[in-house]
């Protein structure tokens, strides 16, 4: 990606807003269902019927507190829900419960890591909300300043929704990047979201400033809007970073402003500026009682932690897996599970591992079928990796099989057996045959012996092609040699 | 013979079980009542006939199976217009929700039914419970059944004028500031305002959210309470209901106020409250103290500050509660040429000008740079009146006040004048930031023939002692007036 204009240094701090999948809504009993026909999962609380009062839920905030303890939070024993006022047609009540002083949880951190290079990077707070409904506005431009008329979807209004914000600690588009990774990666971990940027079940928007690389003032900021894959957060904050410096270079002010991120013409464009900007007009939310989390319920949570990915990938470099590897198997719970389970039943961690990442993602990519979908357990990956340690499969032949045991064609010996892979590696079969070699070409042994290792080659070759090329090369030079008595 | 409309509760449940007449006559009643009543006063927004007629037959069904729902099996109750009531219109006497038909029921309302009570119908109140006199109301005023000229009292004027007429034996109303407490002093009723949390605000169109209480109407105490133990208890749907057992409310009604230690506010017995009203308040705390009570005095000062931070906490949270009413999803929607034109158009439109004088108050309260000035300073007076309370309450049982500085005023008489209105609820205002049960009894009429209330005050869950308290002034004050519109003899307007 593009690399920040020299003599500048970007400052970066990111917004995230995850929705839970809980079975109900954050304040009424209505499902969490995003396939339901519009308006059926909906009731007189997510509706804003006039009287209906909310009613928070507590799988929501478990999953919060979650989300905090993963991220190194402190969970606040007591903490406060307010109102955000705000006119929107998709917003029932016209504002949007939130929390404002005492978040759930505040002050956690997330190490990530570029080429190498691990960066703290802060989390100011996470904190409970609620989804809006969707708006599909109908005609020209998709926006509702050019619609011809809007359709509302209220099924989403009221889904839990926690939002993450990190103190403006990161660098780089990369870091950035990293960053969503990382979180999605935790967040999926824990099972309470499945974090899909595409559907929007987790939303990036950055905030980008720029400034003199060695100042420490804050530039003016902006904030992106709109980036719904973690590429393209990483190409609109790079793009938003040239544009400041391309502004303050020329003499210019950035303004403080929402711009939209326009994925087709890879460029930010201003949505409103500050001084349009609402006053949300924050106040204690009086039909909801402070939330309490005592220590217990953060100690029940603590004690029902998964293995984080940070700590599974350290667990997997530590049993044999590089770092690059690590960090592919740890982005697939299934792929680490694999791993693990071969590993731990005496397979050899960099060749399993290379398999998984190498030959069982492409196969996978290759039918378009999901790693769960594939016809591969553990045992499979045991047995195959002693094949190979065993001498009976060359490296090569072993990927072979793993595409036929991936297509389901049986397991690896029966598949190897079936190709006709299988190598001699029966040194008694190998001599006979060697034996049989030598007798024919006496002269080649005799200039072996006298010194001249040019026909060992030649040799070997005749052996692998008496033995239609099954015979383990290594083992046929070994014996050569041993004839020649060297 | 007693007109079956006119009876107490208690008297009205004797005959249905002793089969002197059946719920569906009770009713029958109630409707000749209105009938005449109606024309004058304008007490209810929507007559629920039909509805009504089911739920009587089925009372009498019940009965005669030996199915005994309690109390309040078949007596004709009215209910406020902001509760939601299932199938029958909910307008809150707004024009923006004109139409708007409810797909379920308030809890207190789903209480009553369970508790056998038949629901005649919805009654008019100041727009959104927004004033002291029922003439905010979208849909005209309601009159005061003492004097037709007057008001009855607001929000809760509707519930007030059908009680004291009789077009109903009890009716719910919700108070926020003293409006079920002020409207029940205007028109000679108990008037009770339970502790905050005791009855679920479930279905109640939300004004305020952190005063709103939902109480009786009644014409005696003992029917106060009846009808309050029917809808109080700890409701899931609402997450600030009280989760504890209800307080046995009627359990003291006879036993008398000997060593009871009644403290009066002295900050609410002076200035701006009108010479006869202080004057029947001190006969009835002169009575108090023969019947045994010792009496204190006892200072609030925070009660001079009461009243400015309630007019900015209850705008504040109903500029957030009103907010919901756009023109989308229900009710009136006017037309803009884009969707903001079109939400502020029907509210400009949907909402009178007392309801949009409170949003834009409560809107400038909470805005950036006020919010510590106005709100925030607020909230700090509310706590104070908290303390005042409490400290109170280490000293007596009970506070005592007038009501209402005022009896029924005129209709149009506070109208252009806001402030004066607002200076109604100086009395009962502060029960409402503490969170505390407050009831008005009717103790006296002025030389005018209009009733004069008289406020108890308890604290939290404090309900039994409040009502021990109420029922003695009730029974000294030998309070046996009537509206002289109480009648189903056809009156000429």
């Amino acid at each position: 990606m593009s690399v920040i204009p020299e003599g500048w240094e970007a400052v970066i701090g990111i917004e995230t807003h995850v929705e839970l999948q809980t079975r109900s809504k954050m304040f009424c009993g209505c499902r969490v269902d995003f396939g339901d026909e519009p308006n059926t999962a909906v009731c007189p609380v997510c509706l804003a019927l006039p009287g209906a009062l909310p009613v928070a839920n507590e799988a929501a905030i478990d999953g919060i507190v979650r989300i905090g303890t993963a991220l190194d939070c402190t969970i606040n024993e007591r903490s406060l829900f307010y109102r955000k006022n705000y006119f929107y047609p998709d917003l029932p009540k016209n504002y949007q419960i939130s929390q404002y002083t005492y978040p759930v949880c505040e002050h956690g951190r997330i190490v990530v890591d570029v080429d190498g290079e691990p960066t703290v990077i802060g989390i100011t707070r996470v904190h409970m909300e609620e989804d809006t409904g969707k708006s599909l506005h109908m005609g020209e431009g998709g926006r509702i300043q050019d619609a011809d008329h809007t359709l509302l979807d209220f099924n989403r209004a009221g889904v839990p929704l926690v939002e993450i914000v990190t103190e403006p600690d990161i660098r780089t588009p990369d870091q950035a990047r990293a960053y969503g990774a990382e979180l999605q990666r935790i967040v999926r971990t824990l099972g309470v979201s499945d974090a899909r940027l595409e559907e929007g079940s987790m939303r990036f928007d950055a905030n980008v400033s720029v400034r003199r690389a060695g100042t420490s003032e804050l530039g003016t900021r902006t904030e992106i809007k709109n980036v719904n894959s973690l590429r393209s957060m990483q190409r609109a904050i790079a793009f938003e970073i040239e544009r400041q410096v391309e502004v303050l270079a020329a003499g210019g002010t950035v303004v403080q402003e929402t711009r939209h991120w326009n994925e087709a013409t890879g460029r930010t464009t201003a949505m409103r500026s500050k001084e349009e900007s609402e006053d949300y007009r924050y106040f204690q939310e009086p039909d909801l009682l402070p939330l309490s989390i005592d220590e217990r319920w953060r100690n029940r949570v603590k004690a029902s932690m998964p293995e984080l990915p940070a700590q599974l990938r350290a667990r997997l470099v530590a049993a044999g897996a590089d770092e690059r590897t690590a960090g592919l198997l740890a982005d697939s719970p299934l792929l680490a599970g694999l791993f693990d389970a071969a590993v731990r039943a005496g397979a050899e961690a960099r060749t399993v591992a290379s398999w998984l990442t190498g030959e069982v993602v492409a196969y996978a990519r290759r039918v378009g079928a999901s790693v769960g979908e594939l016809h591969l357990t553990a045992e499979h990956l045991v047995e195959l990796a002693a094949m190979v340690a065993g001498g009976e499969l060359s490296a090569t032949a072993a990927k072979q099989v793993l595409t036929g045991v991936l297509a389901g064609e049986g397991g690896p010996r029966q598949v190897a057996e079936a190709m006709d892979l299988l190598q001699i590696s029966d040194s008694g079969a190998i001599e006979a045959v060697v034996a049989d070699v030598v007798a024919d070409h006496p002269d080649a042994l005799e200039k072996i012996r006298s010194g001249d290792a040019k026909p060992i080659g030649f040799l070997v070759g005749q052996v692998m092609r008496a033995t239609g090329g099954k015979a383990d090369p290594k083992m046929v030079q070994e014996i050569i040699r041993r004839s020649a008595g060297l | 013979m007693t007109d079956l409309a006119d009876l107490s509760i208690a008297d009205a449940g004797r005959g249905l079980r002793d089969g002197e007449f059946t719920a569906q006559e009770l009713l029958d009643a109630t409707w000749r009542r209105a009938a005449v009543t109606e024309a004058h006063l304008h007490a209810y927004l929507v007559l629920d006939r039909e509805g009504a007629r089911r739920s009587a037959a089925r009372a009498d069904e019940e009965l005669a199976a030996g199915t005994d729902r309690g109390p309040l099996h078949g007596i004709p109750v009215a209910v406020k217009d902001n509760l939601s009531t299932r199938g029958v219109e909910t307008t809150c006497a707004s024009q923006i929700l004109a139409g708007y038909t409810p797909p379920y029921d308030a809890t207190a309302v789903e209480r009553l039914r369970d508790a056998g009570a038949v629901i005649v119908g919805k009654t008019n109140l100041d727009e959104f419970a927004m004033g002291s006199s029922t003439e905010n109301s979208a849909y005209g005023p309601t009159r005061n059944p003492w004097d037709t000229d007057r008001v009855p009292g607001g929000s809760s004027g509707g519930s007030a004028a059908a009680v004291a007429a009789g077009s109903a034996f009890a009716a719910l109303g919700s108070d926020t500031g003293g409006s079920i407490r002020q409207p029940a002093a205007l028109t000679g009723l108990v008037g009770a305002k339970p502790t905050y949390g005791l009855v679920s605000r479930y279905g109640l169109v939300a004004f305020a959210s952190s005063l709103d209480q939902i109480g009786p109407l009644a014409r005696s105490v003992p029917d106060a309470v009846d009808v309050l133990s029917a809808i109080a208890g700890w409701d899931r749907h609402d997450a600030t209901s009280y989760p504890g057992d209800v307080p046995e409310m009627g359990r003291s009604l006879d036993a008398g106020v000997q060593g009871v230690r009644i403290g009066v506010v002295t900050e609410l017995m002076g200035e701006g409250i009108a010479p006869e009203v202080l004057a029947a308040t001190a006969s009835t705390i002169e009575r108090l103290a023969a019947a045994g009570a010792e009496i204190v005095d006892v200072s609030m000062p925070s009660t001079e500050y009461a009243l400015s931070a309630y007019y900015l906490i209850a705008p504040a949270e109903c500029s957030s509660n009103l907010a919901r009413f756009d023109g989308v999803r229900y009710g009136l929607r006017v037309d803009g040429g884009t969707v903001e034109e079109m939400m502020a158009r029907t509210r400009a439109e949907g909402f009178g000008p007392e309801v949009i004088r409170r949003i834009l108050l409560g809107t400038y309260a909470l805005s950036a740079g006020y919010y510590d000035a106005f709100y925030g300073q607020a909230q700090k007076v509310r706590t104070l009146v908290r303390r005042d309370f409490a400290a109170a309450y280490e000293q007596v049982d009970v506070l005592v006040s007038p009501t209402s500085p005022t009896t029924a005023f005129r209709i149009g008489e506070r109208s252009d004048d806001p402030i004066a209105m607002y200076y109604s609820d100086v009395c009962t205002i502060p029960s409402n930031l503490a969170g505390d049960p407050a009831v008005s009894v009717p103790v006296a009429l002025d030389g005018t023939g209009l009733p004069i209330g008289f406020q108890v005050m308890a604290p939290q869950l404090g309900e039994e002692m409040m009502f021990r308290v109420a029922a003695e002034v009730e029974r000294s004050a030998g309070f046996s007036f009537r509206a002289p519109l109480a009648t189903s003899e056809v009156v000429e307007p």
